[in-house]
């Protein structure tokens, strides 16, 4: 899995959660919670389908670091493993 | 033999549009059987029945509005629907029509605006997952568009549906529903208002020291234990969990506790919790987290908008830091909890900084008195500092 499938991923994940918004045109360094609309539920939803496609854990005290669509990406693929 | 009704899903709703049956004629039913949808301001609701028997037949046919009350299917060796109904609402005394029941859409804030996607049936939407079609090709033949069961099923053998036009989500109708309950609310009850800060040390270091060994689909929010505090604490607050009729005031049977869930694309319902006293912290964070997933998907039951006792309205984590609520006729009580937030806090006679939250209560003059209001504000704060007990 490379860095643009988790990106890929990512993003069809905050496209459920926020079927109305086109997740793909996201500021890369935009807030999440405040792009998107979304509250502490769909945050929690979104860390749970994250952590079962991937296979990882997400800790609650790595919530911050899902702030925005860059940084959660590039948590998610250290969390991976993946080369970059 | 007994009727199913066209239910009352909140004091703002007087007639609705049947939209489609899932049972047939000859069909046993039983209790929490979903036997039809209906569109209402808020959107598609499955209607349950309360009764066992056999449907005998239908008396309305899809795509008809009728008012709250009308039956609209005879049910053979059921007992009369009334007082079946009666029994499991609770609700003050329900001779036909239904009286006016509780919540589904709350005071506070303002819908979202600017977003449309077609309205489908419940039904129709497991249908549409279990045979993997994508609701955003089918056009549906139901009223205003709703995409139907049988327009799913059409899909999957292959034929074409019945052309209409989509309907967008009718903001201005659930605008209108909301302003006529609120104005009933602000010309009947004498409205009190009572306000503390409630320090949340001990209830976020156990939530985070809880949450640290579970996956995220067994974490628990915050609101699970606001939810659980003002739910244990109704149990010796008795006159805040009721309606109030022209008979006066009638508590509640149980503590079903209107939850306001925001809608993405528009609005607010606030759908009950049953008996959220007598649920664990876990049962309770389960059905909240299903009950907001079916409150998004338009997927409600008509038993869960019917009968809220109380509303609790939760203004999560990045908004204001306190909610002057509207009380839902004909309930008596609305406890608001707004942002949590980090504040210079006396501890021991020193400043330091802790994170609090500040609860509101509005009460009904006609039920109570401030003085019961604040002792049990007074009653979720202590609940909230012994979290492990909740």
């Amino acid at each position: 899995m490379t860095r643009d499938d988790v990106a890929a991923m990512l993003i069809d994940e905050l496209g459920r959660i926020a079927p109305e918004t086109d997740a793909s045109r996201l500021d890369p360094n935009a807030e999440l919670r405040d792009e998107l609309d979304i509250d502490s539920m769909d945050f929690l939803n979104l860390v749970t389908a994250l952590a079962e496609r991937l296979m990882i854990e997400i800790a609650e005290t790595d919530y911050p670091k899902l702030a925005t669509l860059s940084h959660a990406v590039d948590y998610l693929v250290q969390r991976l493993g993946v080369a970059v | 033999m007994g009727e199913f009704r066209m239910p009352s899903l909140g004091a703002d709703m007087d007639a609705g549009t049947l939209v489609e049956w899932l049972k047939r004629p000859g069909d046993r039913v039983k209790r929490g059987d979903i036997v039809a949808v209906v569109e209402t301001q808020k959107g598609a609701i499955e209607v349950d029945i309360f009764e066992e028997g056999v449907i005998e037949r239908w008396l309305v046919e899809p795509g008809t509005t009728v008012p709250v009350g009308t039956p609209l299917a005879l049910i053979a060796g059921a007992q009369p629907a009334a007082a079946v109904a009666e029994a499991e609402v609770a609700a003050p005394a329900a001779p036909t029509p239904a009286p006016a029941a509780p919540p589904t859409v709350s005071p506070v804030p303002e819908p979202r605006t600017g977003m449309s996607r077609p309205r489908v049936s419940p039904a129709a939407r497991r249908l549409a997952a279990e045979r993997g079609i994508s609701l955003d090709q089918l056009i549906g033949s139901g009223p205003g568009g709703t995409i139907l069961h049988a327009d799913v099923e059409r899909a999957a053998a292959g034929a074409a549906p019945r052309p209409t036009t989509a309907k967008r989500l009718d903001l201005a109708e659930m605008r209108r529903a909301i302003a006529a309950a609120m104005a009933r609310s602000k010309r009947e009850i004498p409205h009190y208002y009572l306000s503390t800060t409630i320090e949340l040390t001990r209830s976020l270091a156990w939530l985070e020291e809880t949450n640290s060994t579970r996956p995220p689909a067994q974490r628990l929010l915050l609101a699970a234990l606001l939810l659980k505090a003002v739910a244990s604490a109704l149990g010796e607050a008795r006159e805040f969990n009721g309606f109030f009729t022209a008979e006066g005031f009638q508590p509640g049977a149980g503590i079903h506790i209107g939850t306001a869930i925001a809608i993405r694309g528009g609005g607010l319902v606030a759908p009950a919790i049953r008996d959220a006293d007598k649920l664990t912290l876990n049962e309770l964070m389960a059905q909240l987290r299903d009950l907001v997933a079916r409150a998004r998907s338009g997927a409600l039951r008509s038993s869960e908008l019917s009968d809220p006792t109380i509303t609790v309205t939760n203004l999560g984590e990045r908004s204001v830091e306190t909610v002057f609520g509207v009380i839902y006729p004909p309930q008596v009580a609305l406890v608001g909890f707004g942002m949590p937030v980090e504040r210079p806090w006396a501890v021991a006679g020193k400043i330091a900084t802790r994170r609090v939250i500040t609860a509101t209560l509005a009460a009904d003059h006609r039920a109570s008195d401030g003085h019961r209001g604040a002792l049990f504000l007074a009653d979720i704060d202590h609940r909230l500092q012994g979290p492990e007990t909740l």
